[in-house]
Parts: structure tokens; sequence; C-alpha cells
């Protein structure tokens, strides 16, 4: 049923730090990779090799420029996939129930069996979080690694979203935000875990760590402080090389 | 929005089929018994053209029953529930009126406010998106259901009531235009909410997440064409409603020219559906 779960046992998300990550486009990969080979049909590419190449991504990462008013320009790097909201608007506008949330941890999945592909929730989502395969012709997007997170036929380290274990940075956590003694409770209250576009009122369960402020580096006359413990120390220099460079110079 | 053809045409002439079909329930009737033969099979033959079309926008359109199954929380499950019923409940009632020369005035009462809520659904398909600020507005509805009364009164040949409804549909379309340019702006999201980078400055896209296209760029970042997009509403607007209204006052006893008028009234509102979804902003663009 497309009906939202009045209340979800748990509430299992993510929580991104933007201060920590470098865009490397890791978690795009691993999650390219699991999700292909894993639930549900493929993500296919269109004319991979071709000159237009498209495909399916449940996880992209766009990189933006901040101007503050005053202060220094900073790089953000934004990793955005499916935040499994709680009053997700692409659950409701399904026609066939394919699109559901679990009331036991509040993930949002498509049952790519009663799928049509008719594109409305992917008009619903504000986030783009939702992508068409064009090879299957089904709704496409985020799991939360389902078929990891709970499989007990891998090791228990890797028991967490494919993105969330292949950051080298450790950018990406996840956890159940319904206990407020969780890591990504905790990370979220400490730094400030933010919303997106809370005023689409989809209450979106995954959290933003905003970007820590930037030192200011002072240079307050026109010498670099450094540049004095970069001053040369040896003054006479011995040795063959020596030898060999006062020989080559009178040449 | 991207403006794929299945869905322009399944608007059109499903709008235009079960409006008809809300004005025959009603009772209005031609004075010929054929031309009500023909009238019930254009109600027929258009809406069923436009569900027809609709399943072409669909990626499995195999699995088109199971979208009779979410009445309670979706629109589209919504329209397909009482486009259905609606033609199957006029079944009886046009062979009642064709056949056997009586009216199930009930039927046909059910069956018109059957009709009316298609309309009504389809137009709240789109209504219902707060991510497009453009559609997301009650005006979208009333002209959805007025297009398809303007389209049906034409048809049974109530000229002067025809003329007012399709006069007054393409005013309200320009106000619908004009007051849409604006919802966008008013509706607060912004690449600063979408990235909550806000509190930190100004935000622009420094690198995609790509290099080539993707889905969400292609299905809802339609940006190609819409450089004519002023004198496409001047057409649009001349031709839905204001022409074919002008012809409908004054020329009403010259077949030719309904004809004419009605095949204008058929372009300008191709044109104006093709413009309903070219030009609707989707937040989604905030990200790129």
């Amino acid at each position: 049923m497309t009906e939202l779960p009045s209340t979800t046992h748990k509430k299992l998300g993510l929580v991104i730090d933007l201060d920590t990550c470098v865009g490397c486009h890791a978690c795009v990969i691993n999650c390219k990779e699991w999700n292909t080979s894993h639930y549900g049909a493929p993500l296919s590419d269109i004319e991979a090799y071709g000159e237009n190449p498209v495909g399916t991504f449940l996880n992209r990462i766009h990189t933006y420029e901040v101007t503050p008013v005053q202060g220094l320009t900073q790089t953000v790097h934004f990793p955005k996939s499916c935040l499994h909201c709680e009053d997700a608007p692409c659950v409701t506008v399904c026609p066939t129930g394919a699109s559901y949330k679990r009331s036991e941890d509040g993930i949002v999945l498509v049952n790519e069996d009663d799928c049509i592909g008719c594109g409305l929730c992917a008009w619903a989502c504000p986030y783009g979080a939702r992508e068409m395969d064009a090879a299957e012709g089904v709704m496409k997007k985020c799991t939360l690694c389902v078929d990891r997170i709970y499989n007990e036929n891998i090791p228990e380290e890797d028991r967490e979203p494919a993105c969330v274990r292949t950051c080298p940075a450790n950018a990406r956590h996840f956890g159940d935000f319904s206990d407020p003694d969780s890591n990504v409770s905790k990370l979220s209250k400490e730094r400030g875990g933010i919303d997106l576009m809370p005023e689409q009122l989809t209450k979106p369960v995954n959290k933003y760590l905003p970007p820590r402020a930037k030192a200011e580096i002072s240079t307050d006359g026109e010498i670099d402080v450094l540049s004095p413990f970069l001053e040369p120390i040896a003054s006479e220099t011995t040795g063959f090389l020596s030898w060999l460079d006062k020989a080559l110079d009178k040449i | 929005m991207h403006p794929a053809p299945s869905v322009i045409i399944f608007t059109i002439f499903s709008g235009l089929g079960f409006g008809l079909f809300f004005l025959l329930g009603l009772g209005f009737f031609l004075a010929d018994y054929w031309l009500n033969f023909v009238l019930f099979f254009l109600a027929y033959g258009f809406s069923i053209i436009g569900l027809l079309s609709s399943l072409f926008h669909l990626g499995n359109p195999q699995r088109f029953l199971k979208a009779f199954s979410q009445w309670r929380t979706s629109w589209l499950s919504r329209e397909g529930v009482f486009s259905t019923s609606t033609l199957i409940i006029m079944a009886p009632f046009a062979i009642g009126k064709i056949f056997l020369d009586k009216e199930f005035v009930i039927l046909g009462i059910v069956g018109s406010v059957l009709a009316i809520l298609t309309i009504f659904c389809t137009a709240m398909i789109y209504a219902q998106l707060r991510t497009v600020p453009r559609w997301n507005s009650f005006l979208t509805p009333v002209l959805f259901v007025l297009y398809s009364l303007g389209g049906g009164t034409f048809l049974i040949n109530e000229g002067r009531l025809a003329a007012f409804i399709l006069i007054l549909s393409s005013l309200l379309q320009v106000y619908a235009w004009l007051n849409g340019d604006q919802l966008f702006k008013k509706a607060v999201s912004n690449v600063e909410s979408a990235t909550g980078l806000g509190n930190i400055g100004k935000v622009r896209l420094l690198e995609g997440p790509h290099t080539g296209t993707n889905y969400l760029l292609k299905e809802m970042v339609y940006i190609v064409g819409r450089k004519h997009r002023i004198r496409l509403r001047i057409i649009g607007f001349i031709l839905v409603g204001l022409l074919p209204g002008l012809i409908l006052l004054l020329f009403n006893f010259n077949l030719l020219l309904l004809i004419l008028a009605f095949l204008m009234h058929l372009i300008g509102i191709s044109l104006i559906r093709w413009l309903f979804f070219a030009e609707a902003e989707h937040v989604v663009g905030l990200y790129y």
C-alpha cells in the first residue's frame, strides 16, 4: 500500500559530512557496483562507450562553490542520494503500490515487479533521488543497501550501505535516527545536521553536516610567517656533488 | 518538464472525451438521432485514444491493471478508476438513448459525475506536485475542467455557452501564465535551501555530477525550445478560445467555419498543453 506508515519502528538513514567529503566519487562507483549486481534490475548504461553515454545512478556527487559575504570562497563536494523521507511524496503518488516505505525501518523501496514505469514518483521527489532505468523501464532508487545491512552471509563489518563502507574520507555514516544515542543521532546533534529543502515538507531522515568554518590565514605584513623556517641551513657545500657543481661552473 | 507527445495527446483527448460524457450524461443532446450516435462515438473514441496514449508513456504498460489499486492515496490511480467506471456506466446509457430511445437519467447523472471527476483527477496528477510550483496551483484543475467543457459544449452545438467557456478559459489561461511566471520564485526553494549551504553564502554549481546528461535532466530540466514562448502563448491564446469563441458567436450558421474553429481549438490546446509541460520548472533543476 502506498499509504505512509504513521510511525516506523526504526529510522535508518545516513549522515553525510560535507566538511570531510573530498568528492572522489568512490561512493558513486561502489553504489553502482553493488546495486547493479544484486537487488532488482541492473543499473543500465546506454551507449556506455559511445558519444553520449547515459546511465542510471542512485547516488551522485555535485560540487558547489560557496561565496560568503566576507572571507574566502569554499568548495563543497555534495553527495546526493535518497533521503528516505518520513513524509515521502514519491510513495503516495504511486498508482500501483510499487513504491512503499517500510514500517519496520523506514526504508523507502520500489517493488519492481509492480512498477509500471510511469515516472510520477520521480516527478514528486524534490531531490532527484529516483531515476527510471532506460533498459528495464522501472524506477530505481537507493535501497539503503537493504540487501547488505541485514545480510548474514557477509562479514559483520560489511553490513552497512556500500557507499558508507567504501568512503575513504569517512564522510558517510549509517545508523538509526530513532535512537538518540546512535552514532548518527549524536553526530547530527553535535554538528547541527540539516535537512535539504525543508520547505518541501518531506521530513528527510538523512542529515547533512555543514562544512566547518574555514581558518582565516592572516598575512598582516607581506612576509610569510613560515619563510624563515625554509631558509637554507648549509652555507658551505661538501662532497662529490659539491665538487661536481663547482667544476661544472668553471667550464 | 519534458513535453512528451503521449502525455499531451492523453490530456487533450481524454479531456475532450470526458467533457463530452459529462454533458451527454446530463441530457445535452442534439435533435438528430444519428448525430447523437456520432457524439457517443466521439466521446468513446476521444477518451479511449487518450487513455491508450497514456499507456505509451509507461515503461512497463503490460502491468497497467495494477494502477487501479492505490486510489486511496494516488491521483493517478483515481484517474484510472474514475475513467474506466465512466466508460462502463455510460455504455448502458448510450445504448438506451440510441437503440431503445430511452433515457436512463440516474445512470446519466452518475456517469456525468464520474466524467467530471476523471478530468479533475487528471489535473490533480499535476497540481498535487509541490516540486513543480507552476503546476501546484488551483488554476491547474480549473483550466483542465474549463477546456474539457469548452470542447464538449462546442461539439454538442451549444454555441453561446461554448463561446463563453472558451473565451473565459483563454482569458484565465493568460492569468495562469502571468501568475505561473512568479510561482517558482515565490515557492521558497532555491539553490541555497536545496544544498543547505545558504548559511555560509551564495551557492553556485562548480562541477556537475557527470559530463553527459541523465534521466533527471532529460525528464525534468527541459530547456530547449522555450525561445519562442511568448509568441507561442499569443498564438495559443488566440487559437484555443478567442477566435473559435468569436466564430461561434458570429458565424454559428456556417458549418465549414465551425469545423475550422474546432480545428483551431485543437491546435490551440495542443500548443497550450505543450507549453504546460515545457514551461514547468521542477525544483530538482536547482541542483544543476
